[in-house]
């Protein structure tokens, strides 16, 4: 990459107690790209978020933000902005005082804060409700709401705590197109916090994969789901069926694999009996009693097979992946 | 029995609610509002002066007696002045207080420091005003002992020592609405407040204090009303100086309605003041 890097972590250590939530973490993120952290509920990536933000204090290391080490500031003198994950507006304020409270506090005058306002509230597509209160308004609203408040003081690095979290999947499929088109619009940096691998997978450029208070893996969406480093990975992004065959442990996405009654997809393959077929949507999940003993999932039938009937899976070599 | 008396109750709403609300309307009505309508009453009858019985007669004479004795204007003036001073002080001294127990310390040490704050109310309220009478006897009292030699000494029996003993008493009952309301505000406000790049004192203003109003409001109303019909920290603490409970309570053997007139004062002033309170919307959110 050739891009210039605007936040860099060095050695960030905090601890809770006896809990390390974050331990010797370092990071680097270029600037207009659109990081997540994605890692499982006390991974450390809030924490992370939380200290490039200033609510927290690193107990070690080090966070440079555009060339300046930051990392004993406090939130006010950071040029970073939070969307909170529950929006966290102020609801004695309507929503353009919500989206001006920014610019008030250093001090623009009236007429700017008010043009900058209604521009933030129109790249949000909420014209027409400045005048709302925030308990007036749906949760996919106070989100925007929270999104133009954070954009229109125009920082060099957005972090979003999991933003979408509270909105229901409908929503949050249009919303993280949004955002992501919303980021491209901008160029501003965002560093995004989420649990959901398949939102993290949807709107990176790159993606830190948490787990421990570390980061075990760094890489593109794609690298990522096809090549994780690690078991945790390719546990936490994507479906993996773990396999030992003819001498090797490798595991293998259940889209690789074809499922068929005779013929074979590949240069692998296994015998066995469909145990069930689950319909979730827009895939099924054929359950299969391999002839080794384990069960696979597969999402690739080529036929129509029915439950008891015996298959052959198969797949090919290059779609496996190791994992030490 | 008891079975089927709990299934019709079940089936019948409105005598369920009867069942429930009986004894406390009743309270309500004739200790509470009874009460309230004899001193309104009362209020309008005068004395024989030659007797000292009771006429019950209305007139106008008390009425007209308070609002010309200039007298009666100062103490009305004094004890409002007294009852702002006690409320303006509680609050300045509650909400660091209360701040410090809601988002400051520790799960542990905040129910220890609830626990504090309550404690006071244990104690008598007699015992504690005649404590501040021994603090602040002048030359003899704890803070002349103590202070003395630094030039600080007690501002002796008066309005002042009423508004100390009258801050003290009422204190927690100013600290607890605000305690609580602080622990209803969230903290990702406050930190959203720095995060869009307000020092602390800017995230007080424009944060805090307009969402923890309606506690102010609330203890305000503990400390304003209660400093308004005050007399027995007026006579232990105050020296010659009057306070309006303090003319109800004189009057009251020699000329009870005339006591009931000056006794209207400070429930009007409350009247007046819940009203303007229910104005600024304050109410609705308690």
């Amino acid at each position: 990459m050739t891009k210039p890097i605007i936040v860099s972590i060095r050695g960030l250590t905090r601890s809770f107690g006896e809990v390390r939530a974050v331990a010797d973490v370092d990071l680097d993120i270029f600037e207009g790209e659109f990081i997540t952290l994605l890692g499982p509920s006390g991974s450390g990536k809030t924490t992370v978020l939380r200290m490039i933000a200033g609510f927290e204090k690193p107990d070690l290391g080090s966070i440079v933000l555009g060339g300046k080490d930051v990392s004993q500031l406090p939130p006010y003198d950071r040029d970073v902005n939070t969307v909170f994950q529950d929006y966290a507006l102020f609801p004695h304020m309507d929503v353009i005082s919500n989206i001006e409270y920014g610019l008030r506090v250093k001090g623009v005058d009236k007429s700017s804060r008010r043009e900058r306002a209604m521009q933030a509230l129109k790249q949000v597509r909420l014209e027409g409700y400045e005048n709302r209160k925030p308990a007036q308004l749906s949760g996919g609203q106070r989100q925007r709401v929270a999104l133009a408040r954070a954009l229109v003081n125009r920082p060099s690095v957005l972090l979003l705590d999991e933003p979408l979290g509270a909105l229901d999947l409908k929503l949050r499929e249009q919303m993280q197109i949004e955002l992501k088109e919303l980021q491209r619009e901008v160029g501003i940096t965002f560093i995004f916090v989420t649990h959901d691998q398949e939102e993290a997978l949807t709107m990176s450029d790159r993606i830190a994969v948490f787990n421990h208070g570390r980061i075990e893996q760094l890489g593109s969406p794609r690298e990522i789901y096809e090549n994780p480093q690690s078991l945790f990975v390719s546990e936490f992004v994507g479906q993996t069926n773990k396999i030992e065959i003819e001498g090797r442990k490798v595991n293998i996405r259940p889209e690789f694999i074809s499922v068929s009654k005779t013929t074979r997809f590949g240069d692998c393959s296994i015998q066995g009996t469909l145990r069930d077929a689950i319909f979730v949507g827009a895939v099924t999940r054929y359950l299969i009693d391999t002839t080794l003993g384990s069960t696979m999932i597969s999402t690739n039938p080529t036929e129509v097979i029915s439950i008891g009937e015996s298959v052959t899976l198969s797949w090919d070599k290059k779609k496996e992946f190791l994992v030490q | 029995m008891l079975n089927s008396l709990a299934t019709s109750m079940h089936r019948k709403p409105r005598l369920r609610l009867a069942a429930l609300l009986t004894a406390p309307v009743l309270w309500l009505v004739v200790a509470y509002i009874g009460a309230l309508a004899t001193l309104l009453v009362t209020a309008f009858f005068t004395i024989d002066s030659f007797t000292g019985n009771v006429v019950k007669k209305f007139n106008l004479e008390n009425f007209y007696d308070m609002f010309t004795d200039a007298a009666y204007k100062n103490v009305v003036l004094r004890t409002l002045g007294i009852a702002i001073g006690v409320t303006v002080i509680c609050s300045i001294l509650a909400i660091p207080m209360a701040f410090y127990m809601a988002k400051i310390a520790k799960p542990k040490s905040q129910k220890l420091l609830v626990a504090l704050v309550l404690t006071p109310l244990w104690a008598s309220y007699l015992v504690k005003i005649y404590a501040w009478r021994t603090m602040l006897e002048p030359n003899t009292g704890v803070v002349d002992w103590l202070f003395g030699s630094l030039g600080i000494h007690s501002p002796g029996f008066g309005g002042p020592a009423i508004i100390i003993g009258l801050s003290y008493l009422w204190l927690p009952y100013m600290i607890l609405p605000i305690f609580a309301g602080l622990e209803r505000l969230p903290n990702n406000l406050l930190d959203a407040s720095g995060d869009l790049g307000a020092h602390n004192f800017y995230t007080f203003r424009k944060i805090i204090l307009p969402l923890i109003f309606p506690s102010l409001v609330a203890g305000s109303m503990f400390t304003f009303s209660l400093s308004l019909g005050d007399y027995i920290t007026a006579q232990i603490l105050g020296g010659k100086l009057q306070m309006l409970g303090s003319v109800v309570y004189q009057n009251f053997s020699i000329n009870l309605p005339f006591a009931a007139t000056i006794s209207m004062i400070p429930v009007t002033i409350m009247v007046i003041y819940l009203y303007l309170v229910r104005r600024t919307g304050a109410l609705a959110s308690m």
